[in-house]
């Protein structure tokens, strides 16, 4: 008889979720699904409120990503506005968003990651989480510690608290950077480029130890889709979209956020709280597409930064896109060596120190499309509102959501090589959860959405038929 | 003018005969927490915040409306009153949708400094969660109903400052709300002046200026005591 073996919580993630795994007659595994488990209910319940105030609203979905939200809001707010924010707004924006990829890459490669490579996947449950890291290498937890704490300070000095400012607003920004806030900044600078060094070389050693699960995690030929710059350039706030293929072929470039409905559709499984987003010219599930950390460095041509562009050169496989997503951490590191030059270089901008910072105008726009990267991934806030501001319509595609399709193509290829029969290994369970862990997936943010969702479980025999269904 | 005196708290206070309990107790440094009056215009009773005990009087007297008497044994911070005064505070946070987080007047409002100062730490009752409008028709400010607690500020400082009375109430109970001119959009009032003045006035983030974002509402009331001030003892005219 088919079984169905369950992991729930999934640990180390940010939300809730659980994982299904389905066995056939023979105790193969012939499928894996992943379930968001939590509900939020953003979209519908900002509906009436000024726009002005969504990026402060919107900052609250997520803890460790509010300023991705924040930005996108803010630029959704700009559109509505018709205005061009002056150079300081946007480069202190800027800044703020390479202070929040530094803060939350550290945190999924530090705090939630790394004591799955450090400590072993068959290590024991009860220590494989950041105390025992703490336990095992003090020096290193420590680094990483601090160095999620230089990200939250670069946000914290422009926006005045590590989490949720509502800082960034429609027309600009609410305060500038003080000269002593730069100065730390950049004396802080040095040691964050020397932990973020040491990382990298750590992960490329384990590399060679992990090449199983490096070779199994995730990988799989997909889209990837991300913001470049000019010239391609890695781009985190501004830019067009693109997408490659595996083989890195451009297949669509030079995108506006404004037309993502032309190119992203939207599909919906009775069995999660998360929606499925595709390539709409290739439809659902051929559509499937990864953003975030290994999306952005396939589709750029280059990094920007000469310390980034060389570890990107040495990433990149000859044959095409990196495919596999457990070296979504490795891109994670290599982004946040270019978010430290990035700051850098935008500490010394003459700009930077402006105080030129809020565009004043009325509602110019009934529509308009935000977009900006969040750690996670490409992240879009559209909203619609009525000639007084109101908000009529409120649509937020979330990075997460968007590896949605990737993470449970992921979760079954994993459990595939390593679940056999219904007895199954802790240590095995945790590769499965690991695979998520790839993606450093965010359910608080991508479970924003209001949307008629059943709950359903179904048990499947080998044949396919639907033996038992519980539904509510 | 005659002087009274009396008891407040046990201390012995002496005050003009027109003075109210409230004047009286802040002459005498004894805090009393209030929510709908402010300096400058007439004092309505509405919150109910200002209730004292006066030994011999069986029911609470509002201490912003009642006037001083020879003789008088208030008392300003007994256990009911301070029960009670937590009630009304919850009762306040109940009746509509105030949501801290994302308001303008996070951090600068009468009503969550009140919460503090009462030691309101949870609300007892169910929330009502009302649907309610925010206008932002004019081209200046907004008001959000949601964050109203029906202090008629707004309707005082405009009528009685600004002299254009484009504010008021309208429904009865829970209905209660605050309409500009007869009911119409505030972008619609032609009585309004655009002063902002009711945008000072308001102890919580429902009445805002445009476009301010979390916190971001700070709001100074010295000034309608000021120009009240400047306007009946004309100390630069002459």
């Amino acid at each position: 008889m088919s079984q169905r073996i369950v992991i729930d919580p999934v640990t180390r993630i940010e939300g809730h979720a659980k994982i299904s795994i389905f066995l056939d007659d023979e105790g193969q595994v012939s499928d894996a699904r992943f379930h968001v488990t939590e509900y939020r209910g953003f979209e519908k319940f900002c509906e009436g409120r000024p726009f002005w105030e969504m990026p402060g609203i919107t900052a609250r979905i997520c803890g460790i990503c509010p300023i991705s939200h924040v930005l996108a809001s803010a630029k959704a707010g700009d559109g509505i506005l018709a205005v061009q924010i002056s150079p300081t707004a946007n480069k202190l924006r800027r800044l703020m968003n390479l202070g929040q990829i530094t803060q939350s890459h550290a945190l999924s490669f530090f705090h939630l990651s790394s004591p799955d490579f450090l400590l072993g996947f068959d290590s024991d449950p009860a220590t494989r989480n950041v105390f025992g890291l703490i336990k095992a290498d003090p020096e290193l937890a420590r680094r990483g510690i601090r160095l999620r704490q230089f990200g939250q300070d670069v946000i914290s000095y422009l926006g005045g608290s590590k989490i949720h400012p509502a800082w960034a607003t429609p027309g600009g920004v609410r305060t500038p950077l003080t000269e002593e806030a730069r100065a730390d900044i950049k004396a802080r600078l040095p040691e964050a480029f020397e932990t973020t060094r040491i990382a990298l070389d750590l992960f490329k050693k384990l590399l060679d130890k992990y090449g199983r699960e490096a070779h199994i995690f995730g990988n799989f030929p997909s889209l990837f889709m991300g913001l470049v710059g000019p010239n391609g350039v890695w781009e985190h706030h501004d830019g067009t979209l693109r997408f490659v293929d595996s083989s890195r072929n451009i297949i669509a470039d030079n995108l506006q956020a404004r037309d993502y409905q032309s190119f992203i559709g939207e599909a919906v499984e009775p069995w999660s709280y998360l929606k499925f987003p595709y390539y709409k010219p290739m439809g659902y599930p051929d559509g499937c597409y990864r953003v975030g950390p290994l999306a952005r460095l396939n589709v750029c041509d280059h990094m920007g930064t000469p310390q980034a562009d060389k570890e990107l050169s040495e990433f990149r496989s000859a044959s095409g896109a990196v495919n596999s997503s457990f070296m979504y951490h490795q891109a994670r590191l290599i982004e946040i060596l270019c978010a430290l030059e990035t700051i850098e270089i935008l500490l010394d901008d003459p700009d930077i120190m402006g105080d030129r910072l809020r565009a004043d105008a009325g509602v110019n726009q009934l529509e308009s499309v935000g977009v900006s990267e969040a750690p996670r991934g490409t992240l879009f806030h559209h909203y619609k509102v009525d000639r007084d501001g109101r908000l009529e319509f409120v649509n937020l595609i979330i990075s997460t959501g968007q590896n949605n399709v990737a993470m449970n193509r992921t979760v079954a290829q994993i459990a595939r090589h390593y679940v056999r029969g219904p007895k199954v290994e802790e240590g095995m369970l945790n590769r499965v959860e690991a695979g998520i862990r790839c993606f450093d997936p965010c359910l608080s943010c991508s479970t924003h959405a209001l949307g008629q969702m059943p709950l359903e479980v179904d048990i499947v025999s080998a044949d396919g038929e639907v033996i038992r269904r519980i539904a509510r | 003018m005659a002087v009274k005196t009396l008891t407040i708290d046990d201390k012995p206070v002496s005050a003009r005969e027109d003075q109210t309990i409230l004047e009286a107790a802040r002459e005498a440094g004894i805090g009393i927490p209030t929510l709908c009056q402010l300096s400058g215009v007439a004092n309505l009773g509405a919150c109910r915040l200002c209730l004292v005990e006066v030994a011999g009087v069986p029911k609470l007297l509002p201490a912003c409306v009642t006037l001083v008497q020879e003789g008088m044994q208030v008392f300003t911070n007994t256990e009911r009153l301070r029960e009670y005064r937590k009630m009304i505070v919850e009762l306040l946070f109940a009746e509509r949708n105030h949501v801290c987080a994302v308001c303008v007047a996070n951090g600068h409002c009468e009503l969550q400094n009140l919460a503090i100062a009462v030691g309101m730490d949870h609300v007892r009752y169910s929330y009502r969660f009302p649907k309610l409008e925010v206008d932002t028709t004019h081209e200046k400010f907004g008001i959000d109903h949601n964050r109203c607690v029906l202090c008629a500020r707004c309707v005082r400082v405009c009528d009685e400052i600004e002299g254009a009375h484009t504010w008021d109430i309208a429904g009865r109970g829970a209905k209660s709300h605050i309409i500009s001119d007869m009911n119409v959009p505030w972008g619609s009032a032609t009585s309004c002046t655009s002063c902002g003045k009711c945008v000072q006035a308001c102890p919580t983030g429902a009445i805002f200026k445009l476009g301010a974002t979390v916190a971001e509402q700070i709001k100074d009331r010295t000034r309608l005591d000021f120009i009240v001030t400047a306007r009946e003892k004309k100390q630069w005219v002459g």
